[in-house]
């Protein structure tokens, strides 16, 4: 596919992701609408626009791996799954609702596509560097992905990951920091400041490149693999706006997991086209 | 460290049958890999790291990477031994335990050294008798404690073969062989060790050979005690526990644990609710003062006169 081509698929599924994710979370009256509309661009470009996988054959061992370490942004993570392939549309209706496959964290036993449970913040960077390692072992070409919230990135186990990732010089892992600089209830830097964070990921060995985490072709880019691979894991400091796409929403820390009246809900479904 | 206990003639540290088990696995089944935090001497995993260096992942002091990097090992197609000190790998990652390894179902050998008060003088921040009470309620986890060298080689070649989160919970104390005809290592069983009619008593690990001779001790008295080998602490085995409630009437539950949460705590939770009889848990109340590890089974009666005398009392609480 050509790049422009390819930029308006990701585009158009992105676009359909909010429009799901922000219905769901209206349907259930629950979910963490502002952390799935920062994060859906970059997934919606990993999952069609960068990674290998078979929705059919979701245990295939050579598939690449997404792991959604900020497990809150459900709303994100399933409407990416679904328009994958791996499920049908029917059962992102059930999302939070009782039995769901659909929990408000997800779980990997529950819905295929889905490579470890998360949901408590600083999990998946040292699960997927478990993945990323069993590759090198192995010898196997597969690229391991790791979506952290920035707030998230306060958890120490984060930092344990980041200095064994860099010292085992993991050139097919690839950290993407959705730094839309809110945590739930602040900001980032008024909280517990991270920056520099690009200096911090460096120092720990990475290769670290900061792109907006918006901009579908920079996004491609950034997450491709270049010509002759690498031969250090890479962090991709995303950044992005937290509620993004909704006027009302962006930028607000009360949209982590504030959840739209009806009102709000037909305003979002006209800003969202 | 802790200076090693006194080597006994026949008695065996049950890491050299774990170390040996896990590099003859290896040999046969790429698929195994250790991981490690600074763990490979405390581990014994000197030999595996010479054969298979790229198979052992050591971390580093990091806990909680340790038992992540485990969950996504599995993700990948191996099968991860994580080895670390059971007072840090259960404690200090009790989160990713919960939520990486049993929550998620991974295929993770989790392997807890020294457990207990193995590290004696050192304390109980170095303590591991917290550990039962904290992975019982992680219901996907197998919980097993082998009793001597034999239980601990079949443990390993048993975990490496199931599929699904098992925690095989080591000491570095010497222990003696159990003699046990045809014995056969069932996960989920008790091993009755002793036939008895008067008294049952449950014990795990370090502290089964202490009740064998506790039995011993009882027997010259004309007292008549069943003793089982509860390796298995989760799942329990339930029947058996029925069974020595209702055929010996009184038990006695010997743990190198805190006796809260612990064994102790599960075979009550069970007779309490089914076959209620008297029951003496023995173990620890809480964290322990300063000891050797001698001192302090000494101390809080984990020795074949203190289990006697438990089995004693329990006896004498039976009704009517």
């Amino acid at each position: 596919m050509l790049k422009n081509d390819l930029v308006d698929t990701i585009r158009e599924k992105a676009l359909w992701m909010r429009r799901r994710a922000f219905t769901m979370v209206h349907d259930a009256q629950l979910g963490h609408p502002g952390g799935d509309f920062s994060a859906i661009d970059i997934i919606a470009t990993l999952y069609f626009g960068v990674m290998r996988y078979d929705p059919k054959k979701p245990d295939m061992p050579e598939r690449d791996r997404f792991i959604m370490s900020k497990g809150h942004a459900t709303g994100a993570l399933y409407t990416a799954l679904c328009a994958a392939g791996y499920y049908p549309e029917e059962w992102l209706k059930t999302y939070m609702q009782p039995q769901s496959k659909l929990n408000g964290h997800p779980n990997r036993n529950y819905l295929p596509g889905v490579e470890t449970n998360t949901g408590p913040l600083g999990h998946g960077l040292p699960v997927a560097l478990g993945i990323a390692i069993a590759g090198q072992l192995t010898g196997s070409d597969y690229r391991t992905f790791v979506l952290t919230g920035d707030g998230e990135l306060q958890e120490g186990s984060n930092w344990e990951a980041a200095m064994s990732a860099g010292n085992r010089k993991l050139g097919k892992f690839t950290l993407i920091v959705d730094r839309n600089r809110l945590q739930q209830g602040m900001g980032t830097e008024e909280t517990n400041g991270l920056d520099p964070l690009d200096d911090k990921f460096r120092a720990f060995g990475w290769d670290v490149e900061v792109i907006d985490g918006h901009d579908v072709g920079a996004l491609v880019n950034a997450l491709s693999e270049p010509p002759g691979g690498r031969s250090k894991p890479l962090c991709i400091i995303a950044n992005t706006i937290k509620g993004k796409g909704v006027s009302f929403m962006e930028n607000k820390a009360s949209w982590h997991h504030g959840v739209p009246n009806a009102e709000q809900y037909n305003t979002a479904m006209e800003e969202l086209v | 460290m802790a200076a090693p206990a006194a080597k006994q003639q026949g008695f065996y540290d049950c890491r050299d049958a774990w170390a040996r088990t896990i590099e003859e696995l290896a040999e046969n089944d790429p698929r195994i890999v250790a991981v490690v935090n600074d763990s490979v001497g405390s581990s014994k995993l000197g030999g595996f790291q010479k054969k298979f260096p790229d198979r052992l992942v050591n971390v580093g002091i990091a806990e909680q990477n340790m038992v992540g990097v485990g969950a996504g090992l599995a993700n990948g197609g191996r099968i991860p031994f994580v080895s670390a000190a059971s007072c840090f790998l259960t404690g200090r990652a009790l989160e990713q335990v919960k939520a990486d390894i049993a929550y998620a179902g991974f295929n993770v050998k989790l392997v807890g050294q020294s457990s207990g008060v193995a590290y004696g003088e050192l304390g109980p921040t170095h303590h591991s008798i917290e550990d039962f009470a904290w992975l019982r309620p992680l219901s996907n986890i197998k919980v097993v404690v082998p009793a001597d060298s034999w239980e601990t080689a079949e443990a390993v070649k048993w975990a490496a073969a199931y599929e699904g989160p098992v925690y095989i919970r080591l000491s570095r104390m010497p222990v003696p062989d159990l003699v046990v005809e045809n014995r056969k290592f069932q996960p989920g069983k008790a091993e009755t060790v002793r036939k008895g009619d008067d008294v049952t008593i449950i014990a795990c690990g370090t502290m089964v050979h202490l009740a064998v001779q506790a039995a011993v001790e009882l027997e010259a008295e004309g007292i008549s005690a069943r003793v089982l080998n509860m390796a298995t602490i989760s799942p329990l085995d339930e029947a058996a526990i029925s069974a020595a409630a209702s055929e010996t009437g009184a038990i006695v539950t010997v743990e190198e644990a805190n006796i809260h949460g612990g064994l102790g705590g599960a075979v009550a939770e069970h007779t309490s609710a089914n076959l209620p009889v008297p029951i003496e848990r023995m173990g620890f109340p809480g964290f322990v003062p300063t000891g050797s590890v001698e001192w302090l089974f000494d101390h809080f009666g984990l020795t074949a006169t203190g289990i006697a005398r438990s089995a004693r009392k329990a006896i004498g609480r039976k009704r009517g």
